[in-house]
């Protein structure tokens, strides 16, 4: 590498950045001590949903006296890491949006706050399984639902009916569809199981019944590998091994060409799998249909989430109270929660509004199926609880690496679930939690 | 990695002038010795032998800040670890505590860095010979009287050097996975088989070959100029004496860029030591690369997933110093060779 030229080049903009440091030291503070007086206050917030500044700016024009500016964030695990490093330094903006499986991480850090005295009856808003995911389960409200992603069962109706397939409402019949699909079909398969996506796991877990983290008094106790989610990882890598279903990863462009060729039939996925597909199979626009998903029991009506993400008020904010009336105000408000779907195009975690006007219309890509929003507002009903710890990212991580190599092997996934479990256990330990055997 | 120009310099024959480089030492000589011819006020004195320490400023200040700082807390933290009370959760649960060699000892005897640094040698094991091969052959074919379109050539081959690396392991990962493919597609069409080179001991190649591609360029340009540089004499003595041109390449031009090969080598050791971009992007796009594919990977994981700054940054020092010692030996045993070839 030129590395003269590099570092002439680093010499320089060190030069200039000591030189804003310099400038940034000698105004900075004066701005926030203005705000603390009587006057209007300001709040920033960082998000990253897309035409998020849009719906701040009706709040805006409704409150002169609490101004909200946001300030644009990459989304995931990135804006995890920058937010605990701002609160490391005390300078976390007043609001942020986080993933649900953020927030133990997040609380952990001591970057959020609680705001329960601040949004009482704000509760009784949402479904019972996404308010937990914000409290883990405690008194404490550390932050308000913003979306969610109940998971749902999409499939290709136009080739189901080609192949003579029915829907699979168990996950029993879903295996025997993959299996009898592979016979008519052997170059076509029903899905894949992608092991570069942890959340979606995550979810068909949370669906059987797994707690991934609980916790009495002091200590935490790790589920990975309880019997709800062995059951689940038994079951996809079963199929996996007896080559039912492919084993290549999603979202990638071999992917793509598979949903838009018709090579993968059907997809878990979750309600905002209409967008997703919009731009990896264009060609199949009309031709998809959304079922709920299969269960565990016959009759049984339950669902997992897979993403979605929170409005939480950080511990560095100096009007906490401003901050959570906003997040309120954000959240739950009709005239706010119509306008995140039209700008951010989020599905919103406040039931109320999941049978609202803003999703009276099915997606475009789902023209054909115009009851779309109003199955997904009941499946989001049946939504289970899910159980996030302090270290979601490490067990997250661990899954890719280990079902990556077993999906490969297709060796079952027994030792794989072993292994993010052990995994998992072994960083809590390191980290120095208490952890129950 | 700062002293490589040194073995470089010393090739040029610069070394036997030292006169030719005017250091802060004589101009201070120089300013005492005109001191004796012209006595003065000492202030004058005072000045000039602060003068230099004077010009030192700006780069020491520079080189502090964000060279020393940075490595210093990088040092803290290693020594460091978080101290968790009860859940760990709210104000007051996390305290960073001393560790001690704790961090070390967990980092030395993981066995997913060894994994991840064995993985590493073996893919260096393929980039860098084949990368320098490729490279002195370019330069060498550059080089020679009957080439055409010479400056075209140049350009075409340095061009993949200019693409980013990310860019780079995006396109080529494309060209890699077998359904969107052109060679898959053509394979399949003559009914050969199509090698999985995502995966394996095949993904090693694939890494590798997107490094060359990337790489050779750059070290053509190294040892091509390094090439131009010689006298002509040599070559004209050596035409005289009936030496053929390929008899000049291997028996003239190769010994002679020895010092850029050693450089060029030097440079590539630590670029492999630190892969990143290249893994890092194909990752997403198969199931046969772990998030501890090599030992950057491994560190960003620690930091940046899994919130351990502290092991992060123990690792990345331990990194840091098996790099240097690693290249700082490969210096010196390389040094000491041409040293004694210049001597006989």
């Amino acid at each position: 590498m030129p590395h003269t030229m590099r570092r002439s080049l680093a010499a320089a903009t060190a030069v200039l950045l000591g030189a804003t440091a310099l400038t940034a030291c000698g105004s900075s503070g004066s701005g926030d001590g203005a705000a603390a007086g009587s006057g209007p206050v300001s709040l920033t917030y960082w998000a990253w949903a897309p035409g998020m500044d849009k719906v701040v700016a009706l709040w805006n024009a409704e409150h002169p006296d609490i101004k909200v500016t946001v300030q644009k964030q990459a989304s995931g695990d990135d804006l995890v890491t920058k937010i605990i490093t701002a609160a490391k330094a005390h300078k976390a903006p007043d609001l942020v949006q986080a993933e649900y499986q953020a927030l133990p991480t997040l609380v952990s850090n001591d970057a959020l706050a609680d705001i329960a005295p601040d949004v009482a009856g704000v509760k009784d808003k949402f479904a019972p399984g996404i308010w937990q995911q914000t409290t883990f389960g405690g008194e404490a409200v550390y932050a308000l639902p913003q979306d969610s992603g109940p998971l749902m069962f999409f499939y290709r109706q136009d080739l189901f009916k080609k192949y003579g397939l029915s829907v699979p409402t168990t996950w029993e019949e879903f295996a025997a569809t993959a299996r009898d699909l592979k016979k008519k079909a052997p170059k076509q398969s029903l899905t894949t199981f992608s092991a570069n996506d942890s959340g979606l796991f995550a979810g068909l877990a949370q669906q059987a019944g797994a707690a991934w983290w609980t916790f009495e008094g002091d200590t935490w106790k790790v589920g990975i590998d309880d019997a709800a989610t062995r059951k689940v990882s038994d079951f996809w890598g079963g199929l996996v091994a007896e080559g039912a279903i492919d084993n290549q990863p999603m979202y990638t462009p071999s992917w793509n060409k598979a949903m838009n060729t018709g090579e993968q039939l059907a997809w878990v996925s979750a309600v905002w799998a209409p967008g997703t597909l919009t731009t990896a199979a264009p060609d199949t626009k009309g031709k998809w249909a959304m079922a709920p998903l299969p269960q565990w029991t016959e009759g049984g009506s339950s669902t997992g989430s897979w993403g979605g993400s929170s409005t939480a008020v950080t511990t560095d904010s100096k009007h906490k109270k401003a901050a959570a009336q906003f997040a309120t105000w954000l959240n739950t408000d009709p005239v706010a929660l119509a306008a995140l779907v039209k700008e951010s195009g989020i599905y919103p975690a406040a039931t109320a509004a999941q049978t609202s006007g803003a999703l009276a219309k099915a997606p475009d890509y789902f023209a054909n199926q115009p009851d779309f929003y109003t199955r997904a507002a009941e499946i989001a009903k049946t939504t289970a609880p899910a159980a996030w710890g302090p270290n979601v990212n490490v067990a997250y991580t661990a899954f890719k690496d280990e079902f990556g190599k077993a999906a490969k092997a297709k060796s079952g996934f027994d030792t794989a679930l072993t292994a993010v479990q052990s995994a998992t256990v072994t960083d809590l330990r390191k980290q120095g939690f208490e952890v129950a055997k | 990695m700062t002293q490589p120009p040194k073995g470089a310099r010393r090739s040029y024959g610069a070394e036997a002038a030292p006169y030719a480089h005017p250091s802060p030492t004589t101009t201070l000589t120089r300013a005492r010795s005109a001191q004796y011819l012209f006595p003065s006020p000492t202030t004058t004195l005072t000045r000039a032998r602060s003068a230099p320490y004077l010009f030192l400023l700006p780069a020491a200040v520079l080189f502090a800040l964000f060279f020393a700082l940075p490595i210093g807390y990088a040092l803290w933290l290693s020594f460091h670890k978080v101290e968790i009370k009860g859940l760990g959760l709210g104000k007051g649960a996390k305290s960073e505590v001393w560790a001690g060699l704790e961090n070390y000892t967990s980092a030395l005897t993981d066995s997913e860095l060894a994994a991840s640094a064995l993985r590493v040698l073996g893919y260096g094991a393929i980039v860098v010979p084949v990368m320098l091969g490729l490279a002195l052959f370019f330069a060498l074919l550059l080089d020679s009287e009957r080439v055409r379109a010479r400056s075209f050539a140049r350009l075409a081959i340095f061009l993949p050097y200019a693409v980013p690396g990310v860019i780079a392991a995006v396109l080529w990962g494309f060209l890699y996975l077998p359904d969107v493919s052109p060679f898959h597609f053509l394979l399949g069409k003559l009914g050969l088989p199509e090698p999985d080179l995502m995966d394996g001991g095949p993904l090693y190649l694939a890494m590798s070959n997107i490094a060359i591609w990337g790489g050779t360029g750059f070290n053509m340009i190294v040892i091509y100029t390094a090439l131009r540089s010689l006298p002509a004499e040599v070559y004209e003595a050596a035409t005289l004496d009936g030496c053929s041109e390929l008899q000049i390449a291997l028996r003239i031009k190769i010994p002679m860029v020895v010092p850029s090969l050693v450089l060029t080598f030097f440079f590539s050791i630590i670029a492999t030591l630190q892969v990143f971009n290249e893994p890092m992007t194909l990752k997403p796009l198969t199931n046969g690369i772990p998030s501890t594919w090599s030992p950057l990977m491994k560190v960003y994981n620690d930091a940046f997933t899994g919130g351990n700054i502290h092991a992060a940054s123990a690792t990345a020092v331990v990194l840091a110093l098996a790099t240097f010692v690693l290249s700082f030996a490969l210096l010196r045993i390389s040094n000491r060779r041409t040293t004694q070839g210049a001597g006989r």
